[in-house]
């Protein structure tokens, strides 16, 4: 075990950022933590680096208790959002920096720093200032500063958080391949679920300082523990409804709800990809007209309006939508594969469950 | 009555290309102001001073200047320098830190107290180092007891020096190191480095020109400083008399040719005290200018490629 977290709460005055959070990462886990801004993910981040000292609670890093460990002892790397890199180095003595001051030998600094700097790709920028630099090369600056002391694990603070969207992508597949290829127990700090499945083995989800699930990608999308993690990860069309005659109703969509009394509220949540659309007007139960298309790459978006004005969020591949014919202002019918019954907020999730009526097949399952 | 040439005409009556600019009218009568104005009492009396001083001829100036008296004011001044702008320069350095880097109860009050000397006269100042160690005051007694002068010697006249100076270093260095932020210092404390290690590798250099432009003008305040050390020191000739206590002494004794001498010396300070932080300012501006150019020069180094690993 790498990292370990028992219990651990931290308080700013009256406001407690981080309740009693438990957790483990593995050896050479890549581990995202994943939650909105203020959710205490970068808090618990800077615990376990030693830059803030937990409330309660314990902190193991490689078996070895933490708490009373300064931030120098802990043997860490940790990337800063903005880099930090020193302004007034250049790029071989910053990444050289850790290496001073922990007194390596002149011969070897010199092999730590051309090794990185090859590995890297930041071969012919070593005399450059970061400020010479772009955003790319000066966070894998940063990196290479971090893990040039060979750091027992590597601590990330939104690491793609200050790049350009273009950018970022290559970076994330950069920095699975070098987490791959060095195999450094890895954590990081992100607000973008989608970089959070991407990239990480598992997800660490908080929010408003409690840890609401820890899993793989795919558990944490196909199994959220919650409602907060089902419309966190992912996107979500949620409808409040209410039970009449044994069915939860809202604007003309019913869903089975037998045995709960009428006037019974049911929250409803099913993803966009459960909902099949066709052109056919027949083919499926509900009617609602395309009100737009937004194109997001390879996959549409699709916002169906119902005649009674509900708008419901869809979505189908390109190859899929130019076969079936579709085009906005297009009527349609559609029905709802998958659903889930949301309940408050932190309680416990049901399964998902199967829709009413049977469900054609349709080259969209696995988006 | 004639009208003004064509070509200026058109300059005084085309309104502006753009709206936020004064017309050209506006725009010389402001800069005709503040040149006439700087020339008249800024220029003129400093150029005075070294005519009234040279005005007998070198050999006159030199003798003012190696008279006894003149050597030790000279002599004293520097020392008082010498004691003022490293004391100050700690301070501010300590001040500045806390004051950026940390939060913490009365921080507000620090800064206020900091700026204090500059909203004190400088004879109050004296007075309240009179007040507190004259033989008089509070503390006197005892240091006399003690055999311990303050005031009417050396100790009081750099308390008084530290005191009307105390404010420009930290004042230099406190914006510049709220600019850089703590995110620097953290990333050292996390590779391993000690506080003194981080504050000597990074914050040190990272506040260089700041602290050293704060240096300069504490010096030159330091040096030419009158009020406060006037009231501390007694006038003793030889003793207790710096530069600008000796100006004013040689003046009242109708020695204006000497008192000059001395008083472009100070001038001469001034002066290099302006060159000196002009030069500054250009060397830190030229080292951003640099970076940019080489920015521009290296259009491959703004677009990241990603090698594969390994």
């Amino acid at each position: 075990m790498s990292i370990t977290l028992r219990q651990v709460s931290k308080r700013f005055g009256a406001t407690a950022a981080v309740n009693g959070v438990s957790f483990a990462v593995q050896e050479g886990e890549l581990v995202g933590l994943l939650g909105p801004s203020g959710g205490g993910k970068t808090t618990v981040l800077r615990m376990i680096a030693g830059l803030e000292m937990p409330t309660e609670g314990d902190i193991w890093i490689r078996g070895q208790r933490v708490n009373d460990l300064s931030v120098q002892q802990r043997n860490i790397g940790f990337v800063f959002q903005n880099y930090a890199l020193f302004k007034h180095m250049p790029v071989a003595e910053n990444i050289a920096f850790g290496l001073k001051i922990k007194k390596w030998a002149r011969a070897a600094r010199a092999a730590r720093v051309a090794e990185l700097v090859s590995l890297f790709g930041l071969t012919g920028l070593e005399g450059r200032y970061p400020h010479q630099l772009s955003g790319g090369q000066r966070q894998r600056v940063a990196i290479a500063r971090a893990l040039a002391p060979q750091p027992s694990v590597l601590l990330l603070d939104e690491p793609f958080g200050a790049v350009d969207a273009k950018i970022r992508q290559e970076l994330r597949e950069w920095l699975v391949r070098l987490h791959h290829e060095l195999n450094v127990t890895t954590v990081f700090v992100t607000h973008d679920q989608e970089e959070a499945l991407e990239v990480s083995n598992r997800i660490v989800i908080l929010s408003r300082g409690y840890l609401e699930q820890i899993g793989s990608p795919r558990e944490v999308y196909e199994q959220p523990a919650n409602e907060f993690v089902a419309r966190f990860i992912g996107v979500m069309n949620v409808l409040e409804t209410e039970v009449r005659d044994g069915w939860a109703r809202v604007g003309g969509l019913d869903f089975p709800a037998a045995g709960q009394p009428d006037g019974q509220r049911l929250r409803i949540g099913f993803r966009p990809y459960a909902v099949q659309v066709s052109p056919d007007l027949s083919q499926y139960h509900y009617r609602a007209v395309l009100r737009h298309t937004f194109f997001l790459g390879i996959l549409l978006r699709l916002e169906l309006e119902l005649p009674s004005g509900l708008v419901i969020r869809g979505r189908m591949t390109k190859e899929e939508y130019a076969q079936l014919g579709l085009e906005e202002g297009r009527e349609v019918s559609f029905q709802i594969r998958q659903y889930r019954v949301l309940a408050a907020e932190s309680a416990v999730l049901p399964p998902e469950l199967p829709a009413a009526y049977p469900a054609p097949p349709t080259i969209a399952e696995h988006i | 009555m004639a009208a003004p040439p064509k070509g200026l005409q058109r300059r005084l009556l085309t309104p502006s290309r753009r709206g936020s600019e004064e017309s050209a009218l506006v725009r010389w009568c402001l800069v005709g102001i503040a040149l006439v104005f700087s020339a008249v009492f800024l220029l003129l009396p400093l150029a005075n001073v070294f005519v009234q001083a040279l005005g007998r001829g070198w050999s006159v100036y030199w003798e003012a200047l190696t008279e006894p008296d003149s050597v030790d004011a000279i002599k004293l001044t520097l020392q008082v320098a010498a004691m003022a702008v490293p004391l100050n320069l700690g301070f501010g350095l300590a001040a500045a830190w806390a004051i950026a880097k940390f939060d913490f109860r009365g921080k507000a009050i620090l800064i206020t107290l900091i700026d204090l000397p500059f909203s004190v006269s400088p004879v109050v100042a004296g007075l309240m180092f009179v007040i507190l160690f004259g033989l008089r005051g509070y503390f006197g007694p005892w240091l006399d007891e003690h055999q311990f002068q303050v005031i009417f010697a050396l100790p009081g006249m750099v308390l008084a020096t530290v005191f009307v100076t105390f404010p420009f270093v930290a004042r230099e260095l406190i914006p510049v190191m709220q600019a850089s932020g703590i995110e620097q210092e953290h990333a050292a404390l996390t590779l391993g480095a000690s506080g003194w290690q981080t504050f000597w590798h990074v914050t040190l250099p990272s506040v260089k020109w700041g602290l050293l432009y704060g240096v300069i003008l504490c010096n030159a305040r330091a040096m030419g400083e009158f009020g406060a050390v006037s009231v501390v020191s007694g006038h003793i000739a030889g003793l207790t008399e710096t530069m600008p206590l000796r100006v004013e002494k040689l003046y009242q004794e109708y020695n204006s040719a000497a008192a000059f001498a001395v008083a472009s010396l100070l001038a001469l300070l001034a002066l290099m005290t302006l060159l000196l932080r002009n030069g500054l300012e250009w060397r830190s501006q030229r080292e951003q200018a640099r970076g940019l150019a080489t920015d521009g020069a290296h259009p491959a180094a703004n677009s990241v490629s990603v090698e594969p690993l390994g």
